[in-house]
């Protein structure tokens, strides 16, 4: 039995591999923002969204899968919590009955009966939810996850697995069979289904009885720990399947507590949006290596949980652009931006809605980051060699097919020889088919991709007003030869700075 | 001679044969000797040793299914293990017979006891025996009961091909299945006893089958001696060459060979070619050290060796090898060397320095002369002697003296002897006496090879060389303190 909400043919593993570059991804785009806003302060659902957004999937089909149960979850919200507390109740009861040692096959046999019985009850009520609630949902995944609590759950089935559980106390006591082995000892001892109860005349009647009988003597407290241990011997096969069987169903009913969780952390997380009127959408996800990326107002998700105010959206528009270069102004929201894009694409590629009007793009075979990370004073001599063993790193893993976005990267060095070492970089990713978003101040660097008109590239530039104030918003754009770190000084210092040389000759009046 | 490490390293395993006394009684003469290389140049080929290994094993076993059936309590259980022992004792025998009956066997000891294990395995009293044990085994194995445990009372019948329930459970739940699962299956004790319900369970299971247990009883008294006392015999005897053809097995990785000596009561000409000590030996391959291995002769009117030299460079190595080999020779066992020429000794004497004692050590002198006045007075002409830095407690000269004085009296009798001393002048007392020395590496003088060479004694070249080695020769010295 399986739930198979989050794929169409496979369960969903909540421990599993850490991705190489999820370290890195998840500090670069404040992932944890993210995740948090989808629990809502449950530590569970928050594993779930970290494992789900985390493992991207690659196939547009397996993504409209999920986006379609997702889309049932938006319009059924309440039947869906009322199925994921269900599970969440079902794990949890089995943890309030004690559990002893578990040495004996008795003591075995007693723990998994009362835990069986519990979820045979938890099942019963799954399969009347389903009864009630099928008819209302449309995606593939819920119809074929209530017809599967349909057909595999039947009364019939039911009744069976509760009369074995009656049947597991024994109360006509227990019938062994046995072989002889070493030196006339008992072996291969088999349960056996005791016979039916007769009818009293039968019982009754001496002569129908077959065998012969011993007694273990009342105070024989040696005499009933053998027997005791010979009828462990009996019950021991089955005490181990009826606790197999108990964690099996206890792994089914956590299978669905994970698969459910990632919708109710998705509906968690649109409720959050919905209250500040933020848009979202179901993104249109291409084949991979389909060279389109737009997007219409899609802003940073991360960025709009942490303030009151709804927060500016961009539009994009990269079809077939394999380098995008962003300038511009200081604070004028190109990190956003960046990070707002690799938001986007995870988002897209878990099968959850993404913060747009629209959105629509290839789908990535990776996300990675490459951002200027804040160093310690004693290890400045070190940083451009921790940044490129970081973009080594980064080499041994990218795939054609990825993206890769870069934030100030190779700043840490003069602009000379950073803007080299980056247009090498830049040159050879893009042409293995990666696309590549860069976020920077080398102006030698952006200024020169920009010369020379190649790796069909998009140059955007954080808009400044003539004022000086930021709209938040990118423009496609020559890169400039200044980024206006005058405008935050004075902002801050409240006066000009008369010492910063105005370098560019192209600077706006 | 450490000839107790190794008689212990070879019967280790093997405790349960009492294989001691064979190591600890020297042969009488060469045709004994003879007789043994025979039946060990037999074993040495890989089937027969295969064959024996075998058997062995088998009768190991046997026993142990005795000493069980001894030690248990209720009946139906001691007959079932003496069953099997009958049972395993039959397939044992009938096994070796078919084995050595097809082998190629020179020695008189193993064809003679092919003889009358080939008639054994034919006689009435065998095939009747294996095929009874057979039977009544196979008869027990077919037996099915059911016990039905309700409360205290418990009903043990015929099995009655009632359903497994254990299954039935477990196909009902199946379709939860997912992945990897725990063992939850309790460990029970799995005793080779019974407690007193299986007993009453086995019990009334012998009721249940009163024709297969009447037979076991019957079988149990009637084969109380089914051993047969010559192949009980051979199955200790044959031990000794087992455990000492797998005790020298593992020299062989090393490249450390074995050789059967040829072995004379009457010439003392005595010789080996890379022999080393089997003690140390033992030690060293368990450390993957190297093994040194050396070479010893005494011809025409040569009698002893004296072993003189640096110390740690294996004079007394040398000295327990060259007892060793004579020991090993007299038991008939191949010894330590590539090649070697024995002679066979009435007995050997040993004296070695014994560990210093506080109690004893103002007597120390006195007490060496009197265990050499023992082994003088024993020892005859037939007999070797091994000594080994004897009265290093007193002065050289009166070393010189006495080494002298004893060293005549052996030479006097005529018997072979080693003698390991720091007093080089005894190394050249006449004809009868064979200078050895031990060596070190020319450029590192501190570095020993653990060689022994047959060259004059001469204590001062080592001296020359440790001294240059350090920069304390007379030249270095001028030189250096002319500086």
């Amino acid at each position: 039995m399986k739930a198979f909400l989050m794929h169409r043919d496979q369960d969903f593993f909540l421990p599993r591999e850490p991705l190489p570059n999820e370290a890195a991804l998840t500090q670069d785009l404040e992932l944890t923002t993210l995740f948090d806003a989808m629990a809502g302060g449950d530590g569970f659902l928050f594993e779930v969204a970290r494992t789900a957004v985390l493992s991207s999937l690659t196939d547009p089909e397996a993504i409209r899968y999920r986006q379609q149960v997702l889309a049932d979850c938006l319009e059924q919200p309440s039947v869906v919590i009322d199925l994921y507390n269900l599970a969440v109740e079902a794990i949890g009861a089995q943890k309030r009955i004690w559990r002893s040692f578990l040495s004996s096959p008795d003591s075995v046999l007693n723990w998994s009966v009362q835990l069986l019985e519990l979820f045979v009850s938890a099942l019963r009520r799954l399969r009347g939810l389903a009864d009630e609630h099928a008819g209302s949902f449309r995606s593939e995944g819920f119809n074929r996850f209530f017809a599967m609590l349909a057909s595999e759950l039947d009364d019939q089935y039911l009744a069976t697995v509760e009369g074995h559980l009656k049947e597991l106390k024994f109360r006509r006591g227990v019938l062994i069979s046995a072989a002889l082995g070493k030196g006339n000892k008992g072996i291969r001892y088999v349960l056996r289904r005791a016979p039916e109860q007769k009818g009293w005349m039968q019982r009754l009647s001496v002569a129908n009885r077959s065998g012969l009988s011993f007694q273990i003597a009342d105070r024989d407290e040696n005499g009933f720990r053998a027997l005791s241990e010979l009828r462990g011997r009996g019950i021991n096969l089955v005490a181990n399947a009826a606790a197999q069987s108990a964690d099996h169903i206890l792994s089914f009913f956590s299978m669905l507590r994970a698969e459910l969780g990632f919708y109710v952390g998705c509906l968690n997380l649109r409720e959050r949006l919905a209250a500040k009127q933020e848009p979202t959408c179901f993104p249109v996800p291409d084949a991979p290596g389909e060279p389109t990326l737009s997007a219409r107002d899609f802003y940073d998700v991360c960025l709009s949980l942490s303030v009151e105010a709804r927060v500016v959206g961009n539009d994009l528009d990269a079809d077939n652009r394999r380098l995008v270069m962003i300038t511009g102004a200081n604070q004028g929201g190109k990190s956003t931006f960046l990070r707002s894009v690799g938001l986007a694409y995870l988002m897209m590629q878990c099968g959850m809605f993404v913060p747009a009007e629209s959105f629509r793009a290839g789908v990535s075979a990776g996300v990675f980051t490459h951002y200027k990370r804040e160093e310690d004073a004693t290890m400045t001599s070190g940083k451009l060699d921790e940044e490129l063993r970081r973009m080594g790193d980064i080499a041994g893993k990218i795939r054609p097919g990825c993206i890769l976005l870069c934030n100030e990267s190779f700043a840490s060095t003069n602009e000379r020889e950073g803007s080299e070492i980056a247009r090498q970089i830049v040159r050879a990713l893009t042409e293995a088919g990666i696309k590549v978003l860069y976020v920077t101040h080398l102006f030698d660097l952006a200024h020169g991709l920009y010369r020379e008109q190649v790796h069909a590239a998009l140059f955007l530039r954080a808009e400044r007003q003539a004022d000086g104030r930021r709209t938040f918003r990118l423009v496609e754009g020559a890169p400039l030869a200044t980024s206006y770190g005058e405008d935050v000084y004075r902002r801050i210092f409240g006066s000009a700075l008369d010492a910063v040389p105005t370098a560019g000759s192209d600077r706006r009046p | 001679m450490n000839l107790d490490q190794v008689v212990e390293s070879i019967t280790a395993s093997r405790a349960d044969y009492d294989l001691k006394p064979f190591f600890y009684t020297p042969l009488p003469d060469v045709d004994a000797v003879g007789y043994r290389h025979a039946v060990l140049r037999d074993l040495e080929k890989d089937a027969v040793f295969e064959a024996v290994r075998a058997f062995a094993q088998q009768m190991r076993s046997m026993r142990e299914h005795l000493a069980q059936a001894d030690k248990l309590h209720y009946r139906y259980q001691k007959e079932r293990w003496f069953l099997d022992a009958v049972g395993i004792y039959c397939q044992a025998v009938g096994a070796l017979a078919d084995e050595l009956a097809v082998l190629d066997l020179e020695s008189s000891g193993l064809v003679g006891f092919r003889d009358h294990v080939a008639g054994y395995t034919r006689s009435e009293a065998f095939t009747g025996l294996a095929s009874q044990a057979q039977a009544l085994d196979d008869a027990l194995a077919t037996v099915r009961y059911s016990i039905h445990i309700k409360g205290n009372r418990v009903r043990v019948d015929r099995y009655q091909d009632q359903a497994d329930y254990s299954q039935e459970v477990e196909r009902t739940f199946a379709k939860f299945q997912q992945g990897a699962v725990r063992d939850y299956r309790a460990k029970l004790p799995d005793w080779l006893d019974m407690n007193h319900v299986e007993a009453q369970v086995l019990d009334l299971v012998a009721q249940l089958h009163p024709g297969v247990f009447g037979t076991l009883d019957d079988f149990c008294a009637r084969h109380r001696e089914y051993l047969d006392p010559t192949v009980g015999a051979f199955d200790r005897e044959v031990q000794f060459y087992v455990a000492y053809l797998e005790y020298i097995e593992r020299f062989k990785p090393a490249g450390l060979t074995f050789c059967y000596p040829r072995v004379s009561g009457e010439s003392k000409e005595t010789h080996a070619l890379g022999a080393f000590d089997i003690a140390l030996a033992n030690k060293l391959i368990g450390q993957s050290a190297s093994v040194v291995c050396n070479d010893f002769s005494l011809q025409g009117p040569g009698r002893v060796l004296v072993v003189t030299g640096p110390n740690q460079g294996g004079k007394t190595t040398f000295a327990r090898m060259f007892g060793q080999l004579h020991y090993l020779a007299s038991l008939g066992c191949p010894v330590p060397g590539l090649q070697a020429a024995l002679f066979l000794p009435d007995r050997i004497f040993t004296h070695f320095e014994r560990e210093e004692d506080l109690a004893t050590l103002s007597g120390k002198l006195e007490d060496e002369l009197l265990r050499v006045h023992e082994i003088l007075q024993q020892a005859t002409g037939s007999s070797i002697v091994v000594m080994n830095e004897s009265f290093t407690s007193t002065t050289l000269r009166d070393a010189l003296v006495l080494g002298r004085e004893v060293m005549n009296r052996l030479i006097d009798l005529g018997l072979l002897a080693v003698y390991v001393t720091f007093v080089d002048e005894l190394a050249s007392l006449g004809e009868h006496t064979v200078s050895m020395v031990s060596t070190v590496v020319p450029d590192n003088p501190a570095m020993r090879t653990y060689k022994i060479v047959r060259q004059p004694a001469d204590g001062l070249a080592y001296a020359a060389a440790i001294a240059e080695k350090y920069g304390l020769t007379y030249e270095r010295l001028r030189r250096r303190i002319a500086r």
